[in-house]
């Protein structure tokens, strides 16, 4: 979890709230916004927000918790999502999900005590050619990388300097 | 750039773009998706680094997805039309001291055919020869971060016809009499659809423009939007001009797009520089702005209802209809919401004329449809073809065939809410009707390969259980139907399924196509459905005999200890987490009851004593000594 003090949180909600001041229908945006400046939806910062538009902050987490991109708990420094797409699905994925389970130790949607990696699962990155699909960080491994992932793990769970290379 | 005050300066424009110089030597790198994570980025650096250095009169472009991601990154020297396939940044070097300097293309980096003949222009590529490129027209052949390039080669021409004396009744006639359809899936005449909003006296309207492509498996709503926002922009004003007293569209991108949405906002900003978008475009009084909304990962968002309570930011759940969208949508306003595909369709109707569009197709599906063709496919990627092409042309002529030769069994079309075709069906015309007959829908452009080795009952599985997971929980039916479904799917898969599963799961799946709330839910159980119709043999043999055919799927009592070869060593007691492994005195014996079928006895025998049983043995399933 963050230290911040509740007038932090506030200070750095303000200009995503004045952002936003005024439209109609901007919640999902809103909170997208606070969830980058957070790396997730930090409870203080939810509060703030359900202060500035008079809304029960129930309401806010109502809205939230039915969309899958909205996290609640702070994520690992990596995230390395599975690709479950069906292309990805029929040329191996749940054999590689397995194999990744196994190495960081965690299911999908969990973050790794260290908050060093993330699992999470996709549904289609939309690269079916490299199917299965792995991505660190939003950037997809190609054959090359994947084949080194687990060496990859191994070294960034150690602190490595040299680890980077896949990962960035 | 400077704001253009009425038709006559756009086209004035496009002339004077059309004049001017084209450079030396143009090399377009393909940066869709696909080719970037192969490595496009890479490449593009490389060549603007080597011609630099070498000071040749070339520039480097890129562009949006050109379509065969399977073997990219792509590099198309565009003056010389010539195709490198699969390129590295070690081969940039030759390529600019050869093809750039030298005229000469890297015969390893074409396309060769089975007869070893090469083939190094794009348009020769058997990939490309059954296509037809309209909804794509531009993807791959722009930069679609420069406004410019697209006027160049035609874009906001059909604004520009409609601006230039059509009354909107005229543009609604023009669409109804092209026959386009959807192309979200559900295939309702758009033309229809844009009249019934105008018919609507309450404004203000909205129009809205649906690219929340969930699916798995499916990319082609992306590549429109990454390689060619404009035609998509353009759709969408020509609708807000036909539908009137429209002033604010919304385009809706799922967050796993962020090219996409890049794309999208400078693509926004450029058009409302060169007033194309804002207050009275093209000096015609229609005032006109687009936002982009991004999706916050919900599947069930797609649904049309469902898409503008999400836009509102409320729970993004369907609400059922009547009143359609048409009659009250977004904030209960009227409202027209299209899919990418049919909104990029749009411009080329207008600026064509509609005779033209409804000469490519069917009778009752009229033009093209995009595809991500991928699976076990050898050219997986994004093809367009007319409707009407046959599964097989798709499959065989286009896609090449199947990885390694193995023979195909089916294609899932129609994403997750789609339907599985057998190979004694793959001359079945693809359209709207023909899919509808065999069980199967158009979707929105998903199309998935299979092979022999692949089993249909665990796909079938697979989508089930993606819908049961995206089931946003409002109706019944969709949110303890699929449940009850998927329980009965896990039963069979992991071999403890009954013949009677088949029966509830036709009844049941009946049920949930009645009476769900959604199309989400309504079509949810299709997959399970069309295989059962078409692969009814598959599940028999996994409830009946307890094993599965294509050796996927968990089945207990598969594994097997042949006696006379063990050495009593007692490994795969050891590894055996669900003590399904029995010892008596000089004996060791597999119980068929406990087995999960996780091969790891499997994996450790050192004397290979132990069997995958193929064929479902009885004696296998009786012969348990304790």
């Amino acid at each position: 979890m963050i230290d911040l003090s509740l007038d932090e949180v506030r200070a750095r909600v303000a200009p995503i709230l004045a952002r936003h001041e005024g439209k109609d229908g901007v919640l999902i945006s809103l909170l997208q916004d606070v969830q980058e400046e957070f790396g997730f939806l930090e409870a203080s910062a939810m509060q703030a927000v359900a202060d500035d538009l008079m809304l029960p902050v129930s309401h806010l987490y109502g809205v939230a918790s039915f969309y899958s991109q909205f996290y609640f708990e702070p994520r690992g420094k990596h995230i390395v999502k599975v690709c479950t797409g069906t292309a990805c699905h029929i040329r191996g994925a749940p054999a590689i999900q397995a194999r990744l389970e196994e190495q960081l130790g965690i299911k999908p949607g969990e973050t790794t005590g260290d908050l060093k990696f993330t699992l999470e699962t996709v549904n289609c990155v939309g690269c079916c050619a490299l199917a299965p699909v792995v991505s660190i960080n939003d950037r997809v491994l190609n054959r090359r990388e994947q084949r080194k992932l687990k060496s990859w793990i191994e070294t960034e769970r150690s602190d490595a300097p040299e680890a980077e290379e896949v990962a960035t | 750039m400077k704001r253009l005050r009425n038709v006559a300066a756009l086209e004035k424009l496009r002339a004077t773009l059309e004049k001017e110089p084209k450079p030396g030597i143009e090399v377009r790198v393909c940066c869709g998706t696909g080719c970037r994570a192969a490595g496009a980025d890479e490449v593009r650096q490389a060549f603007v680094d080597e011609i630099e250095r070498k000071g040749l009169d070339a520039t480097v472009t890129t562009s949006g997805c050109q379509g065969l991601c399977e073997r990219g990154p792509l590099v198309a020297v565009e003056s010389k039309g010539l195709f490198h396939l699969g390129v590295d940044p070690s081969d940039v070097g030759p390529i600019v001291d050869l093809t750039l300097d030298r005229g000469q293309p890297i015969d390893r980096l074409l396309h060769h055919t089975s007869e070893g003949e090469t083939v190094p222009w794009r348009d020769d590529l058997p990939f490309y020869q059954k296509q037809e490129r309209v909804i794509l027209r531009n993807c791959g052949r722009i930069e679609p971060t420069d406004i410019l390039d697209a006027i160049r080669v035609g874009a906001y021409a059909g604004l520009a016809k409609v601006l230039d004396g059509m009354s909107p009744e005229d543009v609604i006639e023009e669409v109804k009499a092209s026959g386009l359809r959807g192309r979200g899936g559900a295939g309702f005449p758009t033309g229809r659809k844009w009249e019934g909003c105008r018919a609507q006296p309450s404004g203000p309207k909205y129009v809205i423009c649906n690219g929340d492509e969930g699916d798995p498996g499916a990319f082609m709503d992306r590549s429109v939007l990454e390689g060619d926002p404009h035609s998509v922009i353009e759709g969408m004003i020509i609708a807000a001009y036909a539908i009137g007293d429209v002033a604010d569209g919304f385009i809706y991108v799922r967050a796993e797009y962020p090219l996409a949405v890049a794309n999208l906002t400078t693509a926004l900003a450029q058009a409302e520089e060169l007033g194309l978008l804002g207050k009275n475009i093209l000096g015609s009084g229609l005032n006109f702005r687009i936002s982009i909304k991004k999706g916050a990962g919900a599947f069930v968002c797609g649904e049309s209802t469902a898409l503008m309570y999400s836009i509102e930011g409320r729970r993004g759940m369907p609400r059922q209809t009547p009143p359609r969208s048409v009659e009250a949508g977004l904030w209960a306003q009227p409202t027209v919401l299209n899919n990418v595909k049919s909104l990029a369709l749009v411009p080329v109707i207008l600026s064509q004329g509609a005779d033209g569009f409804s000469k490519i197709g069917t009778e009752g599906s009229k033009g093209t449809q995009v595809f991500a063709l991928t699976g076990k496919v050898r050219n997986t990627g994004l093809v367009e073809v007319p409707m009407g092409i046959t599964i097989n042309e798709l499959v065989y002529e286009i896609g090449g065939g199947t990885l390694d030769d193995i023979p195909c069994k089916a294609v899932q079309i129609g994403g997750p809410s789609g339907g599985c075709i057998p190979r004694s069906l793959f001359d079945t015309p693809i359209d709207f009707d023909s899919l509808q007959e065999v069980g199967a829908m158009m979707g929105s452009g998903g199309l998935v390969v299979m092979d022999e080795t692949d089993c249909m009952v665990s796909i079938a599985r697979y989508f089930l259980a993606f819908t049961q997971q995206e089931s946003c929980g409002k109706c019944t039916p969709c949110r303890v139907g699929t449940y009850r479904m998927l329980e009965i799917m896990d039963r069979i898969v992991e071999g403890k399924g009954e013949p009677e599963d088949l029966d509830r799961l036709q009844e049941l799946g009946e049920w949930i196509r009645e009476t769900a709330l959604c199309a989400l839910g309504k079509s949810a159980p299709n997959p399970i459905l069309t295989t059962i119709r078409h692969f009814r043999d598959e599940y028999e043999a996994h409830v009946v005999e307890k094993r599965c055919p294509a050796g996927v799927c968990y089945s207990p009592g598969r594994y097997r200890i042949v006696e006379e070869e063990c050495m009593l060593c007692g490994l795969c007691q050891d590894v055996c987490e669900d003590d399904a492994v029995r010892e008596s005195r000089e004996h060791y014996a597999i119980d068929a009851e406990l087995c999960i079928g996780c091969g790891k006895c499997y994996a450790v025998c050192p004397a290979e004593a132990i069997v995958i049983e193929t064929e479902a043995l009885e004696e296998a399933e009786t012969e348990v000594p304790v």
